[in-house]
């Protein structure tokens, strides 16, 4: 076998300070779904997290069980920046259908590691070819034929293993963990991996400068995904009910409650404090949700854009109704099916105005995993505190790929269940109470629960026109008066929803205002903004409705770019219409290819908007 | 229909509660509408039963039917949800509280077109309801359209002719693995009550299938939902006694082969006094071929069709902790510090 001839590096690699060599650098590993490729794609990852390099992974994946290509793309950076990177140094190409153009796409001075049985279609002279011993590794191994796959992958491993200088008893604890401790399938992994890794030290000279070395960037972190801090939040939020349907990429969220409620939120006799029901559809599991919150238990869904749609006329119920319900909305590309598997941030104008008629929900937008479990319990608080349905809208990069996250804080407050009467409290009302009067003045009328045994405690609830004692109306007078509470409310909403984060740079022109998994991408940009002269205020929106430091934020810059994963700019239009006074100063910054943004389109998006602010 | 007969009455229940304590609002349905009779038949049977009105939970989707909560038992809670949509609220809400007496009430409209898939499903869980359809073949609130149950060949004055076959409720509940099944018809008050007893005792999803005629859109000559023909073909399979659990009345004064009781699962039991038909209502499939046979025999039987007890419910597959979820405290719902110290140690 031939041993690898290095090409000189770029001057943009060794140059530049991204993909600069040592913990800084991004790896494509380009394989066939369905080749088992994850357990070795998050065996690297978790070792290199071990190895104390800050690092994120995102499944590039197709809608589809086997034979279809996917990327997972690794991003390992010293200075934390962990968004997904436009430019890749180093190539795994397991993927004959794709390898042509994935070493195309090789930045000057990068590497590909390749199967060495295997022919390569060409050879770039500014790249480093490797070859891997996948073959050898999978007839050493003994493994039965389902697990040679597995076993395959695992040459990639040990080999970038070697290359990059990653301890193997860190890719040993990180199979330990990904594999759940089982025994006969880590030896075997392990086993492969370590073959990989001693071939390459016999026959591989290095010649390329990327390494990891150890650092101390990830003490006290871990890697999670967005969907199970959701989960886990829920649990620790007090979820009763869970209605669901399945749907990419909002499934394992689900899968996710179901293994934490059972290890906690069971009895000592395994009886659980807790439902889970799949239904038949999307229209069941929010109307189960809301039939659970209307009797009283802190109850929620998780779905994605398609089951979004469906849960429109009972998301305008619940507003109308006045019932909690809590939707976690994990988005992906749309409109109609779109592309399943592909992220996007498209549910932003119609969550918050899912249903027909008025009606603004309350929507909390997450960034990062530490928000999906504080969100995971503010959502159940806000729905019951303002007895209405609460969106939150996360993504498919946050939901389903592995992010680095400090400890989860235990919940400082306590669960807030809302105004609910009980059977003493209407007797000391001498049974009087109306269910939708305003009595606090804070929009939130005061609910009794079915089952309440009182002979006032009973009232009706209907999606029809209502007058404050909960009865049938078409009253002119009483419907306008009921839709002015209404807003109210939503007024009400926003003084207590999560404010944003504002962080402001001394006398910053430009501001940017974005929110959800952007986050790291836009921080990154500011950096390199900064470096070229245009310093930016941030502000990260993390609900709706908006609020009055959004609007002084438009007042105190010159210009904002509004910057999201759409395709219309969503959030942008929210913002002008929120403050109309500052609308001319907002230009949106929106992108929609199914990945995540990076933060080199943010700051070129943004340079060359500023250039020809001031052509 | 709705003027209630004891109203003025001070006689009491076992509860205290004289009859006028289930009433409901005054309705708002046509004079003479099948719903209006029915509400005042679940009125009765509530109060014959002295079920507590604040442990009854309501349920309804759109459509006339769906209006009729209204107009019975004003204390209990009552959610007046989506077209077609109250088996899913319905399903959520006595999950998570098991004390919940539940009824509803949905029409044809509702159950057997766009809410065909809820209704399959809610009865597949044998969610532990009441569960009555308001069953006039048409769609009264816009005015006389068609609806699943509607007769083969049937002429309305703004539809036109159906020519599609008709959905039958009983047929398809037996089907689904409902454990309830009768059928009624709004006008034999006297039977109906007595099955709206016995699906209050039934554990699981009691399915009742109530022939209530439109008077405004089909109540016309010939039509299988209005008053005259259900006078003139109503068939019961047998009379029909609710005995609650209290009972203590002997079997001995009746004739040996006259007298079946079906026993529910509180310790209350249905007394079926039979009629010349030979009847097994536990006989699923004896079931099944004598609603086939009607199909093509222009017959309307009436009564218990089909009772099974033995079938779990919903709740009972969910292994939920004693009590209702809704009655748990906060400290039951958010687990210790202790243990997110663990889940944030097991990451790392």
């Amino acid at each position: 076998m031939s041993v690898a001839v290095s090409n000189a590096l770029s001057p943009a690699v060794a140059g530049a300070g991204r993909g600069g060599g040592v913990n800084d650098f991004s790896i494509t590993v380009a394989t066939v779904n369905g080749s088992g490729s994850q357990t070795a794609n998050n065996t690297l990852l978790r070792a290199i997290h071990r190895m104390g390099a800050p690092v994120s992974g995102k499944n590039i994946f197709p809608s589809n069980i086997q034979g279809l290509p996917t990327w997972f793309t690794i991003r390992v950076n010293r200075d934390g920046f962990l968004a997904r990177c436009d430019e890749t140094q180093i190539l795994v190409a397991m993927n004959k259908a794709t390898i042509l153009e994935d070493i195309q796409k090789l930045q000057p001075g990068g590497i590909c590691l390749y199967p060495g049985e295997e022919e390569l279609p060409n050879r770039r002279d500014d790249v480093t070819f490797y070859p891997m011993p996948v073959n050898e590794v999978v007839q050493q191994s003994g493994a039965e034929t389902r697990l040679k796959p597995y076993v395959a992958n695992m040459a990639y491993v040990g080999t970038l293993a070697y290359l990059l200088g990653i301890d193997l008893k860190e890719i040993e604890a990180a199979l330990a963990h990904n594999l759940n401790g089982k025994e006969k399938a880590i030896a075997l992994n392990l086993g492969a991996a370590k073959a990989a890794y001693e071939w390459a030290g016999e026959h591989l000279a290095k010649t390329d400068p990327f390494r990891i070395e150890r650092m101390d960037k990830t003490d006290g972190t871990f890697l999670i995904t967005g969907n199970s801090g959701a989960a886990l939040g829920a649990v620790f939020g007090g979820v009763q009910f869970v209605g669901w349907y399945p749907i990419t990429p909002a499934t394992s969220l689900v899968d996710s409650l179901k293994e934490y409620l059972r290890e906690l939120r069971c009895d000592a006799d395994g009886k659980a404090t807790y439902s889970i029901v799949q239904t038949e559809d999307e229209l069941a599991a929010i109307g189960m949700v809301i039939g659970a919150g209307w009797a009283g238990a802190r109850s929620m869904t998780s779905t994605s854009g398609p089951g979004l749609s469906l849960m429109a006329e009972f998301a305008g119920y619940a507003y109308f109704a006045e019932i909690p319900a809590v939707i976690w909305d994990v988005q992906r590309m749309g409109p109609a099916t779109g592309l399943p598997t592909r992220v996007a941030q498209g549910d932003v104008l119609p969550a918050y105005t899912l249903g027909h008629g008025d009606g603004r929900h309350v929507c909390l937008i997450p960034a990062s995993v530490a928000e999906c479990f504080e969100f995971g319990g503010t959502a159940l608080d806000l729905a019951e505190r303002l007895q209405t349905l609460v969106i939150v809208l996360s993504d498919l990069d946050l939901g389903t790929n592995l992010w680095p996250t400090p400890p989860f804080e235990y919940p400082d407050k306590p669960i807030d269940r809302g105004k609910v009467l009980t059977a003493e409290d209407l007797t000391r009302l001498e049974g009087k109470w109306q269910r939708y009067a305003d009595v606090d003045g804070d929009g939130i009328g005061y609910r009794t629960l079915p089952g309440t045994n009182h002979p006032a405690a009973g009232y009706f609830t209907r999606g029809t026109g209502h007058n404050e004692a909960a009865a049938y109306s078409e009253r002119p007078e009483e419907w306008s008066a009921n839709l002015a509470r209404l807003a109210r409310k939503h007024d009400h909403a926003r003084s207590i929803v999560p404010a944003p984060v504002i962080e402001l740079a001394g006398e910053a022109e430009v501001g940017i205002i974005s929110y959800g998994s952007n986050d790291l991408a836009v921080q990154e940009a500011r950096v390199s903004l900064e470096a070229a002269g245009v310093p930016t205020s941030y502000l990260r929106v993390r609900a709706l409705p908006l609020e009055q430091r959004l609007a002084d934020f438009l007042g105190n810059h010159e210009r904002v770019y509004v910057v999201e994963n759409n395709l219309e700019g969503q959030m942008h239009q929210l913002v002008q219409l929120h403050d109309p006074a500052g609308a001319g100063r907002v230009v949106s910054i929106a992108k929609c290819d199914g990945l995540p943004l990076t933060a080199r389109w943010i700051s070129a998006s943004i340079l060359d908007q500023e250039a020809k602010e001031k052509a | 229909m709705t003027d209630n007969a004891a109203q003025g009455s001070t006689a009491c229940n076992l509860l205290g509660l004289s009859r006028t304590d289930y009433n409901g609002a005054k309705s708002t349905l046509c004079n003479g509408c099948g719903h209006n009779s029915i509400a005042n038949v679940i009125i009765g049977a509530a109060y014959d039963l002295s079920l507590d009105p604040t442990r009854i939970a309501k349920f309804s989707g759109i459509g006339c039917s769906s209006k009729s909560p209204t107009y019975f038992l004003g204390r209990s809670h009552s959610i007046n949800g989506l077209h077609g949509r109250m088996p899913s609220l319905a399903t959520g809400a006595t999950t998570v509280n098991r004390e919940l007496v539940a009824i509803g009430v949905s029409g044809d409209g509702d159950t057997g077109s766009i809410g065909f898939g809820q209704f399959k499903h809610l009865l597949r869980r044998n969610v532990d309801m009441v569960y009555i359809i308001e069953n006039n073949g048409v769609y009264g609130l816009t005015k006389g359209q068609l609806s699943a149950t509607a007769d083969l060949g049937q002429k309305l004055k703004h539809a036109g002719v159906n020519e599609l076959p008709p959905l039958d409720f009983c047929l398809e509940a037996i089907i689904a693995g409902c454990g309830f099944v009768a059928r009624s018809f709004a006008g034999d008050p006297k039977q109906l009550q007595e099955l709206i007893k016995a699906a209050f005792s039934h554990r699981g999803t009691a399915v009742l299938n109530v022939i209530s005629p439109c008077v405004s859109f089909n109540n016309g000559e010939g039509s299988t939902k209005s008053y005259s023909w259900g006078k003139e073909h109503d068939l019961p399979l047998h009379e029909i006694d609710f005995l609650p659990m209290e009972h203590d009345e002997i079997l001995a004064d009746y004739d040996p082969g006259t007298i079946r009781e079906v026993a529910l699962h509180d310790g209350s039991v249905i007394r079926l006094k039979k009629t010349d038909r030979e009847y097994d209502p536990t006989d699923r499939m004896a079931a099944i071929k004598l609603l086939e046979e009607e199909r093509s025999g222009g017959m309307f039987t009436t009564g218990l069709l089909y009772v099974d007890e033995g079938r779990q419910t919903f709740a009972d597959h969910e292994r939920l902790v004693p009590g209702s979820l809704v009655n748990l405290p906060n400290e039951k719902l958010r687990p210790s510090k202790e243990a997110l110290d663990k889940i944030n140690g097991k990451y790392r």
